[in-house]
């Protein structure tokens, strides 16, 4: 087996490492931080330090050892943090991305950029530090060669250099179910730590005593990069001779570091030989519960102990079980259907069994849906960093608040709100939120508030992004319009003038008023969001600040929806879409110029589709009291859906049409009913215009008709 | 039949290729056999409004949705009946899966490069667009459909490429 099979489990761990990183950096108390959020930042930096070592990323992994350095200065607080080294920290973890990005790629990381990070740090250790003489004699930075790549000692403090140098101990390592190629390739890696005194044992237990200068954590981090925490255990043995050191001198990290100083177990001390520390446990060990704050250490907790508890799975692998579980949902309601009609007496064990496998299939499509299923912390935990450098950038003051964090969203949603919710945050901060002067003027607090929620609404998730900030101004973007062309008149209501900021025209405004700049693009935004089956809308108030809210379904896969009949064919309304249904009245039915029909429910005139018009569908009530009118809302407006019966509610599985075939106007998807046939899930925007096209040709080749007939 | 095709495919060169005959009226069509994935009986089509009268709708294959088109009706066939005869091929090509109907499969041929003539220029119904040429059997015809190109033609709409033309 190659080591670069092990890649992508690198690149990945250390892209989350990274993304804690950040995190706890944003959370950082720069006044007073806490030990332990110093202390997980630390670590964090240390492992992808060792995987980088181990893969022979040399840039990744001298970045990241200078990183450190200062980092372990930080917490043992000989280095007083202040914001400007904060976003020091911030830009060399985003170094540290973009240079995994390019190892990612296989390519090499940006010598330039290395070069300048490096030498920002640097300065930084002198400055603050004042360890003039030492960190002059720094050659790495032109030369990334893995021997030479430790300019650890002119930023190591005297105390734990020392510890360094003279602490070679003995190591006892010991394997528990690790396969010969995984073995082989770890005692590789162990020969780089040191020199390995003995080993022996089978593939159960495999043990390896290795002299090295190396710390346990060290040697831990690295190995976990190969095998399960589980699988290891490192034990310190007695204190090595002094000549091992030499060897230990040429690799990669010569100085030991005690990552795990502050924790109450001393493990890297080679003391208590009988202090044995297994990997799973050792990061979970915090120094004391009570000086923390929650919020922080419970988040660097479950990242640590949710490690061993997950496993990476391809999204193409789970997509394939919930289609298969489709598929059993499926062939267990048509077996329902058939048993359905036999007698319960004579048949009672078939009934019976028939319930419970129903049971357990619902659940087993449960399960297998929330695998899918993903935080919107996920999204949000994005946001805190890109409002800080926006807000300082903008010199606008603050606050977010991410309401909402654990409501559930589909993966494959997640991934494509990032870009959307980006915008419109982006947005909020450049044209929503005022600057402090002005929003003091306006008898507000000077912080600006931006909210980002998510709840969940029926079938739905609501996603909002809220600011205090001076809300839109209809003058000015009807003026806009205007200007663009647009049809728009003074007495229009105040949520179809928000409306128009979605409209293309506005998106490419010059940027100077606060009006024209919102529309930057919002078009995009709002197809984004249609094509997810989701619409935005829009809610603003005056001084009061602006409220855009996206409606997303939950899920792509499984839609609730209510079945209705249509001449001798069933279609599949999304549930989230029908509001009531009922029987048209004579006296509610006003028709409009040309064939154009609305029905009056409850003083709101709606425009009336006949599904069978849309469709062409035979043998169906033409008759419009006859038919059942479903009251259905599509992108935000309401129309009358004229049908022949309701048949009521049901799960269904959505299959795309447009696999094998084509978009089709009107339908959105389709799903497979109960009798294995195909029925089609309506659109209902997409049907109204569909309608409204049928009608107007309708209404074109009457009036070329009575043309000719006049002619003639 | 089997044995048949096996015996063609050992007595002809290695260059020859397989094709599933099938018959439209009176006339027998052949397509590449590499191309098909099953054949299956026409039933449980859900309709599709607004399309072409050759695109029947859509049915159910294991969970996957297939557009079915008839054939007959886009050759413009006089007798087009629905009945337990009524066979559906279900070709895989361009990576999508499509039934076609047709009136009946007959057997698998194989054919020697030097079996098959270039296709002539039809003209109205038949575009040569979609022939690969003409397989001359004996005393048989077999019109050679290149179905990809039948079915990823813009004329089927199958495929979307303008933005709307139904």
């Amino acid at each position: 087996m190659d080591i670069s099979d092990f890649y992508d489990t690198f690149f990945e761990e250390a892209e989350e490492l990274l993304a804690d990183m950040e995190r706890l950096l944003l959370d950082l108390d720069v006044d007073d931080p806490d030990v332990e959020e110093l202390n997980a930042i630390f670590r964090a930096a240390h492992s992808i330090k060792g995987g980088a070592g181990t893969f022979g990323f040399t840039v990744l992994q001298e970045t990241t050892h200078l990183l450190e350095n200062l980092l372990d200065h930080t917490r043992r607080g000989e280095l007083t943090l202040r914001r400007d080294i904060v976003d020091t920290f911030l830009e060399t973890k985003d170094m540290l991305h973009d240079q995994l990005n390019a190892y990612r790629n296989g390519s090499e990381p940006d010598a330039e950029a290395f070069e300048r990070i490096s030498r920002v740090l640097q300065q930084m250790a002198l400055d603050e530090l004042g360890q003039g003489g030492a960190a002059a004699n720094v050659p790495a930075v032109a030369t990334p060669e893995p021997a030479a790549t430790t300019p650890a000692p002119s930023v190591e403090s005297p105390e734990s250099a020392e510890a360094g140098k003279g602490a070679t101990q003995r190591l006892s390592i010991t394997l528990t179910n690790v396969n010969d190629k995984d073995r082989n390739l770890l005692v590789d890696e162990l020969e780089h730590f040191g020199v390995i005194a003995s080993q022996s044992g089978d593939a159960a237990r495999y043990q390896v005593v290795l002299d090295s200068a190396e710390s346990q954590d060290d040697i831990e981090a690295v190995l976990c990069f190969i095998i399960e925490p589980e699988q290891l255990s490192i034990q310190a043995e007695a204190v090595a001779p002094a000549e091992a050191v030499a060897p230990a001198e040429d690799s990669a990290d010569t100085t030991v570091r005690e990552p795990m100083a502050e924790t109450p177990v001393p493990s890297s001390e080679p003391a208590p030989a009988s202090a044995e520390t297994s990997v799973a446990e050792a990061p979970a060990v915090p120094s004391d519960k009570a000086s923390s704050k929650p919020s922080g250490k419970s988040g660097g907790k479950n990242a640590k102990g949710s490690e061993s508890s997950t496993i990476r799975v391809p999204v193409d692998k789970v997509d394939q079980i919930i289609n298969l579980v489709g598929e059993l949902i499926i062939t267990q309601s048509m077996l329902e259907q058939t048993a359905s009609d036999l007698d319960i007496v004579s048949h009672g064990p078939l009934v019976n069994g028939m319930n419970l496998l129903q049971r357990n299939a619902r659940d087993l499509q449960e399960s297998v849906m929330s695998i899918r299923m993903m935080p919107m912390d996920y999204v949000f935990s994005r946001f805190p960093r890109l409002v800080r450098d926006l807000a300082a950038k903008l010199g606008k003051d603050v606050e977010l608040i991410t309401e909402g964090k654990s409501t559930e969203l589909d993966k494959s949603l997640i991934e494509r709100i990032i870009d959307p919710l980006t915008h419109l945050v982006r947005n909020s901060l450049d044209h929503g939120l005022e600057s402090p002067e002005r929003r003091e003027a306006a008898g507000k607090s000077p912080t600006g508030h931006l909210t980002l929620s998510a709840q969940h609404q029926g079938g739905n998730i609501l996603i909002e992004v809220i600011d205090d900030g001076a809300g839109l101004n209809r003058d000015r973007i009807l003026a806009k319009a205007r200007s663009n062309g647009l049809a728009v008149t003074d007495t229009m209501s105040d949520d179809d003038v928000w409306q128009l900021i979605f409209a293309p025209g506005f998106s490419t405004a010059e940027q100077v008023s606060d009006v024209s700049g919102r529309g930057v693009g919002m078009d995009v935004v709002k197809r984004n969001i249609q094509a997810m089956g989701g619409h935005v809308e829009i809610l603003s108030k005056p001084n009061q600040g602006t409220t855009t809210r996206i409606v997303l379904p939950l899920t792509l896969a499984i839609l609730d929806g209510m079945s209705i009949r249509c001449g001798g064919e069933t279609f599949l309304l999304p549930l989230n879409a029908v509001l009531e249904s009922l029987q048209p009245q004579p006296d509610d039915i006003y028709s409009m110029a040309g064939d154009d029909q609305l029905l009056k429910v409850r003083d709101e005139y709606l425009p009336i589709i006949a599904l069978h018009h849309a469709l062409d569908v035979a043998n169906a009530r033409t008759e419009l009291t006859e038919a059942i009118a479903v009251i259905v809302q599509g992108e935000g407006r309401r129309y009358a859906l004229l049908v022949d019966d309701l048949i009521g509610q049901q799960q269904v599985v959505v299959k795309n049409l447009e696999t094998n075939y084509r978009k089709v106007p009107g339908i959105s998807a389709a799903t497979i009913l109960g009798d294995g046939s195909v029925a089609l899930i309506l659109d209902i925007a997409d049907l109204h215009r569909l309608d409204r096209r049928k009608s107007q040709q309708r209404h074109e080749a009457k009036r070329q008709h009575l043309q000719e007939v006049s002619l003639v | 039949m089997s044995s048949q095709a096996s015996m063609n495919a050992i007595v002809n060169d290695a260059a020859s290729r397989e094709y599933l005959v099938f018959s439209l009226g009176e006339e027998e069509y052949a397509v590449d056999i590499l191309k098909v994935q099953e054949i299956r009986g026409y039933e449980n089509v859900t309709r599709i409004a607004n399309v072409p009268d050759f695109i029947k709708g859509v049915t159910n294959l294991r969970g996957v949705i297939v557009p079915i088109i008839d054939l007959r009706l886009k050759f413009h066939l006089d007798k087009v009946e629905y009945d337990g005869q009524t066979v559906v091929i279900v070709v895989n090509v361009d990576d999508r899966i499509v039934g076609i109907v047709v009136d009946g499969v007959s057997d698998v041929m194989s054919l020697a490069p030097d079996q098959i003539k270039p296709a002539p220029e039809f003209g109205v119904t038949l575009s040569s667009d979609y022939l690969s040429g003409i397989g001359s059997l004996e005393d048989r015809m077999l019109v050679l459909v290149d179905i990809e190109k039948l079915l990823t033609h813009e004329e089927m709409q199958l495929v979307e490429r303008t933005a709307e033309s139904a």
